[in-house]
């Protein structure tokens, strides 16, 4: 951390960049927020640690029409939604100062308190530097401890590498932390009756309080105005209604960034419900990987999208029904 | 004061449920959140905090107002039904009890809201002290004390049993209903539990928090701060913070258009979002810094300006932990501070 | 008034591309084919512009089912619009199907200009799966049952 402090320091000093984005350390021990930072004395309160989850390719979206260059600190997730954004031209690879900053997973407060681990004080281990397995949690009802891989985003364990795949310069050691296969989950829920899919889903989307946390933090929902924000369109964007709603959301929300959604995790992440988005939009990934051939959004800035491109010889909508 | 065995509670809800309807926390896909009760519903009433507060219950995130309904060549215009029979919300906090206090000096006072004054009449609030309060917690900083629910029933859950006294006259009315089960108790292991909270309250990091120079009198200069400006930058403009907010109260009113009837009904509306209080001339808030601060200003300034200084914060720490970004009302009322200090 | 107590006449939405599936319709009729009036055609001027909220929201507002209907691949009037239209469909169905939707609500079939009959036999062969397939539940608002 103290690493990227001081190349921070070296970069507004010299001018190279007008400002820097991180995350700025929160008055609990795991809500760093994301932040920016003008000159040398408020990097005091830069902080990077294993909380730092949040996507920051979202925020370059607003910094490229600032003034000057912004560094910006990406994790190698995260640089796959910048490669993403450059190639729809939403962000300005000329105004970016890429720090491609080291992960070893993020954690998920969420899953450490559904441990039961509450009246947190302090913890231990969340540093990036650190290559502690577990973390010591200090909270006011007594000491407690988890183990780190237990407590991660649900994303880490499906890492997709720790090679960042824009950058400018590299700081900090990478770990890839995958243990488990990306699309297991979608395939479960493929193998199910039509019944059981149907109560699977209904279950988990009747909790969605259509706040649009997931559409607001996703990097690919990048439109000025999105569809479900016109006042025309009685599908209104904050009620829910019906149950009909949140289906409609959900589906079209996955549909409109289906193959440029990088899979960054962010929509299960922020989800204030714990809804799995992310099934949705890896049953996307996983069609367009088995009918039009392996894709990855995010790998390269060239490469046509599956949505935008076709062959001649493409499956039939039929395939849906024969597939079994 | 009563009280009843833990392994009895399933026999209580039953019997409230026979007569009225029971709103509790129930545990589904993973999440707590206030739900009807029914015999195989997942009751949960461990988790200190259910993700939405239990405001769904008398101010629900969507409601009929009315349906216009095409027949022939006439209309005609069918009104939402207002709340007519009783029911219990069980399990609420003390912090979800002062936020339906904070609704009430919004819905109650003239023009009364028909729909929610209903659903307070018929409403009786069960309410639960809170065994182990969190480090999000900081309910005492807005007057709530957490181990006395300030409702028609407070109950506290001590080892194995739950402790039952009824505070109001709903609440002995309950009380009555369900006394088969219940059976008198002693105070003194309440007092212990009250005093095990107090000692709890004292240790939490947001409890201290100084809530100086908020209020109506600091309207220009709190409006005018240029802290907004840094503040604002992290939020992502959703609507989580409102959404599970105890005392959020603004709505939108929508018209659905089902194709031979038209349903006018009303959806939490939250000021984070663009179309927020939109009339034909546009938007009065036209950027996110603007809309950021409306939903602070409007808690900590604009509702004690009118409401006799008390705030419409209830402290409950949702917020704290449901931001994406990690913003919060403590976060911005420790800005000014330290912005306070350096002047 | 409950829903069981009432025939079931199923609401059927077709989506048919100006150049080749909505003459194919007109083929039909002029050929005194027969297909079902439950069957309601919405004329799009391309396979292409079908919007995966359209199917959506004809399931929505009451559909029991939703056929799109375009030019066979290699003949869009633009050249490329059913490839496009092709993808999308395939990706939506298989989207409905993951999340329980009864298989066969959805169903895209290519009808040129000049097959007037493939287009009746279409309509009745997919009415029929409705009907065996019952009213839609899984994807209507509510609202608009009553």
């Amino acid at each position: 951390m103290q690493e990227l402090i001081n190349r921070a320091k070296e970069l507004l000093a010299d001018g190279t960049v007008a400002r820097v984005l991180g995350w700025k350390a929160g008055d609990l021990p795991y809500n760093p927020e994301p932040a920016y930072f003008e000159d040398a004395e408020s990097l005091k309160d830069f902080v990077y640690n294993g909380f730092c989850g949040a996507n920051l390719s979202k925020y370059m979206i607003e910094a490229s029409k600032l003034e000057g260059k912004t560094m910006v600190c990406l994790k190698p997730c995260d640089t796959y939604s910048f490669n993403q954004l450059i190639k729809e031209h939403r962000v300005d690879r000329e105004k970016a100062y890429i720090v491609g900053v080291g992960c070893k997973g993020k954690l998920d407060i969420e899953k450490i308190k559904k441990l039961g681990i509450k009246g947190i004080e302090s913890i231990e281990g969340a540093e990036i530097t650190d290559e502690a397995e577990t973390l010591k949690i200090q909270t006011i009802y007594g000491e407690k401890s988890c183990a780190y891989a237990d407590v991660m985003l649900e994303r880490c364990h499906v890492c997709k590498g720790k090679e960042h795949m824009v950058y400018d310069e590299l700081i900090g050691e990478s770990k890839d932390t995958k243990d488990a296969e990306r699309f297991d989950e979608v395939a479960r829920i493929e193998a199910m009756s039509p019944e059981e899919k149907f109560a699977f889903f209904q279950k988990e989307l009747s909790k969605c309080i259509r706040c649009n946390a997931c559409r607001n933090a996703c990097p690919a929902c990048s439109c000025r105005k999105c569809v479900f924000d016109s006042t025309k369109f009685d599908s209104a964007q904050k009620a829910n209604v019906d149950s009909f709603e949140e289906k409609m959301f959900h589906i079209i929300r996955a549909f409109h960034v289906a193959g440029r959604c990088t899979d960054c995790g962010e929509c299960s992440r922020v989800c204030p419900q714990g809804i799995p988005l992310h099934l949705f939009n890896r049953k996307f990934i996983k069609d367009i990987d088995a009918l039009y051939g392996e894709y990855q959004a995010g790998e390269d800035t060239e490469s046509k999208a599956p949505l935008t491109n076709f062959t001649f010889d493409d499956a039939e909508p039929s395939i849906v029904g024969k597939r079994g | 004061m009563f009280k009843i065995a833990k392994e009895n509670l399933s026999a209580l809800f039953q019997l409230i449920a026979d007569s009225q309807e029971l709103y509790l926390p129930v545990k589904k896909a993973g999440q707590t959140n206030f739900a009807v009760w029914s015999e195989d519903a997942d009751v949960d009433l461990d988790t200190l905090k259910t993700v939405k507060s239990a405001k769904d219950a008398f101010f629900p995130q969507s409601e009929n107002l009315y349906d216009v309904k095409k027949e022939g060549k006439k209309m005609h215009i069918e009104p939402g039904c207002l709340k007519e029979q009783n029911f219990v919300v069980f399990g609420m906090k003390a912090c979800d009890v002062k936020g339906v206090e904070v609704l009430d000096r919004v819905f109650l006072v003239d023009p009364v809201d028909s729909f929610y004054a209903a659903r307070r009449e018929h409403g009786t609030i069960v309410a639960m002290a809170c065994h182990e309060p969190e480090e999000t917690c900081f309910c005492k900083v807005f007057g709530v004390d957490a181990a006395a629910p300030a409702s028609d029933v407070a109950t506290w859950m001590v080892g194995e049993d739950l402790y039952w006294k009824a505070l109001t006259e709903k609440g002995e009315a309950l009380t009555e209903a369900v006394k088969s089960l219940l059976t008198e108790a002693d105070e003194a292991p309440v007092e212990a539990e009250k005093e095990a909270i107090h000692a709890i309250v004292e240790k939490l990091p947001y409890m201290n928090l100084s809530l100086e120079g908020w209020n109506g009198d600091a309207l220009t200069e709190k409006f005018n701060s240029p802290v907004w400006e840094e503040l604002y930058k992290p939020c992502l403009a959703c609507g989580t913070c409102t959404f599970v907010c105890p005392t959020c109260q603004c709505y939108d009113i929508k018209d659905y258009d089902t194709g031979n009837s038209v349903s006018r009904y009303r959806c939490w509306d939250s000021c984070m979002y663009s179309d927020f209080t939109m009339m034909a001339h546009g938007n009065n808030r036209t950027s996110q810094m603007q809309r950021f601060r409306q939903r602070f200003m409007h808690k900590l300034v604009y509702y004690p300006a009118n409401n006799d200084g008390m705030y419409s914060c209830v402290g409950c720490g949702r917020c704290v932990e449901k931001c994406p970004s990690s913003l919060n009302i403590v976060k911005v009322i420790k800005a000014f501070q330290n912005q306070g200090g350096e002047n | 008034m409950s829903l069981e107590n009432k025939e079931f006449k199923p609401k059927i939405v077709a989506f048919c591309c100006n150049w080749c599936s909505y003459a194919g319709a007109d083929l039909a009729g002029s050929s005194r084919l027969s297909y079902p009036a439950d069957v309601k055609i919405i004329r799009v001027p391309c396979s292409c512009r079908v919007n995966p909220m359209f199917i959506l929201r004809a399931f929505e507002k009451g559909a029991d089912g939703v056929i799109m209907c375009g030019c066979h691949p290699g003949d869009c009037h633009y050249s490329t619009g059913n490839y496009y239209a092709r993808r999308r469909m395939t990706l939506l169905f298989s989207m409905l199907d993951y999340i329980g939707v009864e298989n066969g609500r959805t169903r895209v079939e290519w009808v040129s200009a000049a097959e007037g009959v493939k287009f009746s036999d279409t309509m009745n062969s997919f009415v029929e799966k409705i009907y065996s397939l019952g009213e839609n539940v899984r994807l209507g608002d509510l609202r608009c049952k009553n």
